[in-house]
């Protein structure tokens, strides 16, 4: 925030839907979006009497990578245990979850060069959804529920108080959702709901060692929202506070229309959620040699990388950001650059639309336009023409007679020309329009179809004409 | 198969051990076993054998209730582990037997339908929780049974009505399609009219099952030593266990004299103590509850069962709780919400965790001087209808000598060994963790000394 006596302390509580095939608990399937309400069900997702939870090891697995990614410390005996609490989305009136062993603790993020500290990651299952006809549960005249999606395996990773602001808490969650993507743990997608974040937020007066009452930031299926939501957040207990008032614990959503937070649901009273071990479940002990075996299988971080691509290809910042959105994208980047093209090159090839093509493909064709043999504009041709046959850029470029007329004598004749054909525009020129200088140089490009070297047109033109 | 149906007919107004005879299920189940047993293929032990099953294990198709109205009318879609099992064995089901709710009790009069009376002495229970299951053997209405026991609900009313119950080693058989009462003290075990016959039910139903985390990996070996005798092994006699209180003389006597036709055959008695007896009860009244509390939350009349609508969400889930579960099963809901609630979870639930742990340590260490521990099951014979109901603590007394023997997952046999005031006994064997064998076969020997 802006006003400078005042601070925000913020901590992010994300849920991850685990990039497994099957439930958490059962051996249905975890693509249930579209399928129609209450199919992708089986007697043990439904709770229905006398079934019991069998542990997925893929999820177990996804969950003890990301920790690892995270550098938290992983628990060698850790469990299950029941959150217990009656709501229809819950079929057992419990959900599976973790409260004690955690399978990761005390792990840290790097958000812009700041550490933000993770307190937990753990393992739990889905709910179902709830469809309301009406506001909420409690004023609804009807509320329908789809089980579907419960049983889903969810990971939660916890973050400690250490955010400042609304823009570092979004960083913060676009940095995870790299990383959950990079290691394969999850597809975070937030409007699939794959990735969902809850913001506690409180302010205390600059400087202050003690925690203000916070509020918990709910519903939030976007990036910017959750930047937004933050920001009205802070500014709205800024204003009750410096008005005489308090802030009230309480869990509030984000009206995206309204562009504010809602109260939901206050605290008043503690839930008691009745933690006890899993019965159901025996412990689960990680075999230290096998998360070691998992730590050395973790690829290359999109946090390392960029820093890594800035160093080792003295690329800008923001290209190294762009090129490390995704894994695939920085694997073509530095293979493409790897088969002979220069690096900055290399980037404004491939930032904002990934060409599929084989690097040492795509570095041939950088290399015709950085040599001059075609001009940027042949190149973007060019590249279509190999995307779809697949064919050598080099083998296109001399097929299509494609090269490009950088013969100064060639080039010369065109130009005397179009000046002869042109003599309003030279007039225009000589009489200081310099925007009439582009109508001349269209006249050239199309003479030479399109082929003549663009850079040294221009300077030749701006020699003869003295401007 | 018929034979038995019959005295089904005949013995119910009686006794009442059923609350459902599937008898078109068991015809087309015989009419299979015939084909079977004529072709030759697919001929187990079990082959065309009729069963009753204790109302709490799911069978597919056929309403299973856990004797709870909370049920009424549910019918599962999918078979339990064991019952798969059985069916793949060619049994016969003749149906679900009567029970206390959700198996808590101990004299199946906490059944939300109608009491099981005792086929010795129609004005007494059978026992419980599995008293539907007991009674219907006593009675010849089927040859063998499966109940369930979380403390001590198959023993003790094996005892009570003469016949032979095993709880198993926990984690011997699947719980899958077992309603569960509380989780890490339910196993299902076999009834029947000797070891042999449970002995082969057991070895039937065993076995690791994936659907089951907490089943074991482990051979089944449960009939390997059922002939051996009891010559040469040590028989542990805890002396707390004879001095519980309200024993009955008469069922003290009577178990003293089934001691000593061991020890014509063979065995060597030796005393062995287990120090923490007395907190048993204290800690599985805990334990059991608490996480009844949390298995029974499912019951919320929104996807199955009994649905009494209110004016609001929580008024129709209070409504039909209230109405769906009986005294009993709310009484132990409060008692395990209370034990679980923040502030008072280190002082009961986990307190009684480590008495658990203590009593299992007990065992192991009476274990270092004997091969199994005898005792009597209950410490009285069946009792009138209705003397106990009043008194939840008096009640929860006949569980005392069982109890321990869930509290620390070991495998116990009841097997009956005389009367006391003309009312059947039960000697109880108990073994090490995995010696199912040995509980088998020590009841075994005693059978067979004993005839």
């Amino acid at each position: 925030m802006t006003d400078s006596r005042w601070e925000a302390v913020i901590g992010l509580e994300v849920h991850a839907q685990l990039a497994t095939r099957s439930k958490m608990f059962c051996s249905c399937p975890t693509d249930y979006l579209g399928a129609p309400p209450n199919t992708n069900v089986c007697e043990v997702c439904l709770g229905l009497p006398g079934v019991l939870p069998v542990i997925n090891r893929r999820a177990v697995e996804l969950t003890v990578r990301t920790a690892l990614a995270l550098g938290c410390r992983i628990a060698r005996h850790t469990r299950f245990d029941r959150k217990n609490y009656f709501y229809p989305d819950l079929p057992k009136g419990y959900q599976i979850s973790q409260y004690e062993l955690p399978i990761g603790r005390e792990g840290r993020l790097e958000v812009n060069g700041r550490t933000v500290r993770i307190t937990r990651v753990h393992l739990e299952e889905d709910t179902g959804k709830l469809l309301h006809a009406g506001d909420a549960l409690e004023t609804a005249g009807e509320s329908l529920v789809d089980l579907n999606r419960a049983g889903v395996p969810l990971m939660e990773i916890v973050s400690e108080p250490d955010l400042t602001g609304a823009d570092e808490a979004r960083d913060y969650a676009v940095t995870l959702r790299e990383i959950l993507r990079a290691i394969g743990a999850s597809e975070a997608d937030m409007e699939k709901g794959q990735l969902r974040a809850e913001a506690n937020v409180s302010v205390r007066p600059r400087g202050s060692t003690e925690l203000g009452v916070k509020t918990e930031l709910k519903n939030i299926n976007s990036f910017r929202f959750l930047q937004r939501a933050v920001e009205h957040e802070i500014r709205r207990q800024i204003r009750l506070l410096e008005s005489g008032g308090v802030v009230v614990q309480e869990t509030r959503g984000w009206s995206e229309a309204e562009q504010r937070t809602f109260s939901q649901r206050t605290k008043e009273y503690a839930q008691d959620y009745r933690y006890f071990p899993e019965p159901d479940l025996p412990p689960l002990e990680l075999d230290p040699a096998w998360v070691e075996r998992l730590r050395a299988s973790l690829p290359e971080l999109p946090p390392a990388r960029r820093r890594r691509l800035v160093e080792q290809y003295g690329l800008p910042e923001f290209d190294a950001g762009q090129l490390t959105l995704d894994a695939a994208t920085a694997d073509l980047f530095e293979a493409t650059v790897a088969a002979g093209a220069p690096p900055k090159q290399v980037a404004n090839w491939i930032i904002g639309s990934r060409p599929s093509l084989a690097p040492e493909h795509l570095a041939e064709l950088i290399r015709l336009v950085v040599e001059g043999t075609i001009n940027r504009e042949q190149g973007l041709q060019v590249l279509e023409e190999a995307q779809a046959s697949g064919r050598p850029p080099g083998e296109l470029v001399r097929e299509r007679g494609l090269t490009q007329v950088s013969d100064e004598a060639a080039l010369a004749g065109v130009i005397e020309r179009v000046l002869a054909e042109n003599p309003r525009a030279v007039a225009d020129v000589r009489a200081g329009r310099q925007q009439a200088i582009g109508a001349l140089l269209g006249q050239v490009r199309q003479a030479t179809g399109g082929r003549a070297n663009m850079k040294l047109a221009t300077e030749m033109l701006r020699r003869r004409l003295g401007s | 198969m018929e034979r038995h149906l019959a005295v089904i007919e005949r013995e119910e107004p009686r006794i009442g051990a059923f609350l459902r005879v599937t008898e078109d299920l068991a015809r087309s189940q015989a009419a299979e076993a015939d084909r079977r047993l004529a072709s030759g293929e697919g001929v187990t032990p079990l082959t065309g054998i009729p069963l009753a099953i204790k109302d709490v294990i799911c069978v597919a198709g056929v309403e299973t209730t856990a004797g709870s109205r909370i049920l009424s009318g549910f019918r599962p879609p999918y078979d339990a582990t064991v019952i798969a099992r059985l069916r793949e064995a060619g049994a016969v089901f003749l149906g679900m037997t009567n029970c206390d709710e959700f198996a808590m009790g101990s004299s199946t009069e906490n059944s939300g339908y109608h009491p099981t009376r005792n086929p010795h002495d129609p004005s007494r229970v059978p026992g419980g929780s599995s008293g539907g299951s007991a009674a219907a053997v006593a009675s010849g209405e089927a040859v063998y049974a499966l109940g369930t026991d979380t403390g001590g609900s198959i023993r003790q009313p094996a005892a009570l009505c003469g016949v032979v119950g095993m709880k198993p080693t926990y984690g011997r058989v699947s719980r899958y399609g077992l309603i569960a009462f509380a989780s890490s003290l339910d196993q299902i075990g076999p009834f029947a009219t000797g070891v042999r016959d449970a002995a082969l039910v057991l070895q039937a139903v065993s076995g690791p099952d994936p659907r089951d985390a907490t089943s074991a990996d482990r051979p089944v070996d449960v009939l390997s030593e059922l002939e051996a005798g009891v010559e040469g092994l040590r028989l542990g006699v805890p002396r707390e266990y004879f001095q519980v209180e309200g024993m009955e003389p008469g069922v003290k006597a009577t178990v003293e004299r089934a001691l000593l036709v061991l020890e014509r055959a063979g065995a060597e008695l030796v005393e062995v103590s287990l120090p923490h007896t007395d907190y048993g009860l204290a800690a599985y009244y805990i334990i059991a509850p608490a996480e009844c509390s949390s298995n029974l939350a499912r019951f919320d009349s929104v996807r199955y069962g009994l649905r009494v609508e209110g004016e609001n969400l929580l008024e129709t889930y209070l409504r039909t709780r209230r109405q769906g579960f009986g005294p009993e099963v709310r009484r132990r809901i409060m008692l395990g919400t209370y034990a679980l609630s923040a502030g008072y979870y280190d002082a009961y639930y986990l307190r009684a965790q480590k008495v658990r742990t203590l009593i299992a340590r007990d065992f192991e260490q009476a274990f270092l001087h004997c091969d199994a521990i005898v005792s009597a099951t209950s410490p009285v014979v069946a009792f009138p209808l209705g003397a106990k109901l009043a008194d939840p603590l008096a009640m929860y007394l006949n569980d005392v000598l069982t109890l321990g023997g869930n509290l620390a997952g070991l495998p116990g046999v009841s097997v009956p060994c005389g009367t006391s005031e003309g009312l059947p006994v039960g000697l109880q064997v108990l073994a090490p963790q995995w010696r199912d064998a040995t509980a088998l076969r020590v009841a075994r020997a005693y059978e067979v000394a004993r005839d």
